[in-house]
């Protein structure tokens, strides 16, 4: 069993997962069917972006913020941070373009969401 | 002196929205004038994604959201200054402004919209006892430190106040390597998202106390050494008894956003106490004739969507003001009534022309199983049910030209809360 709190709206309300089970997996405590669907893909594979912030050389800005491209599997966040930690971008950066091509073996890339000229 | 139609004063989310919608308006004539190095505002700290759902059915980052709409204002060729900092706003509309570059300008202008957002609420504001140490931060400066300067305010933290910002904050700090030791909140309840608490909260297993608050910060050596929590009474006073002591080197305040009204008090701008902000008409403008204000200067918004198209609509209606003058002496008040703290806009024209009207507000309490109805003159023209109202969660109600048609007729408009449920 897990309890989850619904993130589908503000109500939060709180479910009880039977996950004995994972093909027949039991909700309880939801008040819509969305609260179903986000407690067995939580109790499944439970995914989640991550976001940050790089340096950057030679660039008008000091730093360009950065996103995993698609979300990642929970376990793996601050695995994905350490390598996030050590890029070190360099100016022009553009918003999308990858600054880490398959993070950690996800198949997701970390890109940049903010842009930096050159100086 | 120069001379412009249309000035907006701020280039964040509200001004970059107003800009474009007045230069699609019709108006060629306008200038935003922005006090920091970039457009964008506060989004381009707000790193972590989560915007723009409502406008591109996407899930944006704060700078990928500010990029969309700076781009609108590029291709349109819009005037934009930055670095430069509007030191006042007269009821003659004219503006003044100071830069590096150009040094103390002013533009005589046929309307202003006021775009310049909030400010944070600091330790000042909330009167907490202890060490005037280093080590205290407001939430959203030190978002500003980790993401744009990339500097780390601190390696043990407690945060007080579990709004949004704060939230986001505790798990910002985790990932930069910091042990977040507690978030405390006031409240019985969080102002933030539930999806919030889980994902920033829960997913790193850090407390979150309710109806707790900071009642002392202890220092050594001029460095906050920790802070001492304690429960509050139903009175939302400390009972000293429950107090604990948390080691910590960093306190960081979440404690709520004011708008910054200063420019618009120069002017003459009446504010409203309920909600900081001007008090404005269906246009958006002020009581001052050609004056408009949005965003969150006008009242605090829980998502950049709605402040955006909040923002396009005043643009709009700036731009028409501007085209076309205004004559608008009588107004229908709208007010807000059994557990509605609040109604934006406060007054509709009762000799306007226009499509519809989005009314916006915030209820005083959380309510389960409610009903929000609009009354004219006592009677009910308009309502929605919703399963919960909260205090963290901005309501929208739409009025339908139809609807607009008979409102300009009445006396009095009158939003309220009728409760099925549970409180």
């Amino acid at each position: 069993m897990k309890e989850l709190i619904c993130i589908n709206c503000p109500l939060g309300c709180h479910l009880s997962v039977d996950d004995n089970d994972l093909a027949n997996i039991k909700v309880t405590g939801n008040t819509c069917p969305r609260g179903v669907t986000y407690a067995t893909s939580e109790v499944t594979a439970p995914k989640r972006m991550v976001t940050s912030s790089v340096p950057v050389k030679g660039g008008k800005v000091a730093r360009v913020s950065v996103k995993t491209s698609e979300p990642i599997p929970k376990e793996k966040i601050f695995d994905c941070l350490k390598v996030i930690k050590k890029v070190k971008a360099v100016a022009p950066v553009a918003i999308g373009d990858v600054l880490v091509a398959n993070v950690c073996g996800t198949d997701v890339n970390v890109i940049a969401t903010s842009q930096a000229a050159k100086l | 002196m120069k001379h412009c139609d249309l000035v907006i004063v701020g280039g964040g989310p509200a001004g970059l929205a107003a800009a474009t919608a007045a230069y699609d308006a019709g108006i060629r004539k306008l200038v935003i004038l922005e006090r920091e190095e970039t457009l964008g505002g506060i989004l381009n700290q707000c790193i972590h994604n989560g915007f723009g759902l409502h406008t591109f059915k996407e899930e944006l980052t704060g700078p990928e959201y500010a990029a969309r709409f700076e781009q609108l204002v590029y291709q349109r060729g819009i005037d934009y200054k930055l670095g430069s900092t509007v030191i006042n706003v007269s009821h003659d509309k004219t503006v003044t402004y100071v830069s590096e570059k150009e040094g103390l300008q002013k533009i005589s202008a046929k309307a202003i919209i006021l775009t310049c957002g909030c400010r944070e609420r600091p330790r000042g504001g909330i009167n907490i006892a202890g060490a005037r140490a280093a080590g205290i931060f407001s939430a959203g400066t030190a978002q500003k430190l980790v993401n744009i300067q990339g500097l780390m305010p601190g390696k043990e933290v407690v945060i007080l106040g579990s709004g949004d910002i704060g939230l986001i904050m505790a798990r910002r700090m985790t990932f930069e390597g910091a042990k977040v030791k507690a978030v405390v909140e006031l409240m019985p309840y969080s102002s933030g998202l539930n999806r919030n608490i889980v994902q920033c909260l829960n997913d790193y297993d850090i407390p979150l106390k309710f109806s707790h608050t900071v009642v002392d910060i202890k220092s050594t050596n001029g460095r906050v050494s920790s802070v001492v929590i304690a429960q509050v009474n139903d009175k939302l006073q400390p009972m000293m008894e429950t107090a604990e002591e948390i080691t910590c080197d960093t306190l960081l305040l979440s404690v709520g956003l004011i708008p910054e009204n200063e420019l618009a008090g120069y002017a003459g701008v009446q504010i409203s106490p309920i909600t900081n902000g001007a008090v404005v008409d269906d246009q958006m403008m002020t009581s001052v004739e050609g004056i408009f204000e949005c965003g969150n200067v006008l009242h605090v918004h829980d998502l950049v969507d709605y402040v955006s198209e909040e923002s396009s609509h005043a643009g709009k209606c700036a731009a028409k003001y501007v085209l076309e003058g205004v004559k608008t002496k009588e107004f229908v008040p709208t007010v807000g009534t059994n557990g509605v703290r609040y109604v934006v806009p406060q007054k509709i024209r009762k000799d306007g022309n226009y499509e519809q009207i989005s009314l916006r507000m915030r209820v005083a309490n959380a309510f389960k199983k409610v009903e929000i109805a609009v009354l004219l003159d006592g009677e009910k023209i308009v309502s929605r049910r919703k399963q919960i109202v909260t205090p963290g969660e901005m309501e929208t109600i739409v009025l339908k030209p139809e609807l607009v048609e008979k409102v300009k007729k009445g006396s009095k408009l009158e939003v309220t809360l009728n409760v099925g449920g549970d409180k």
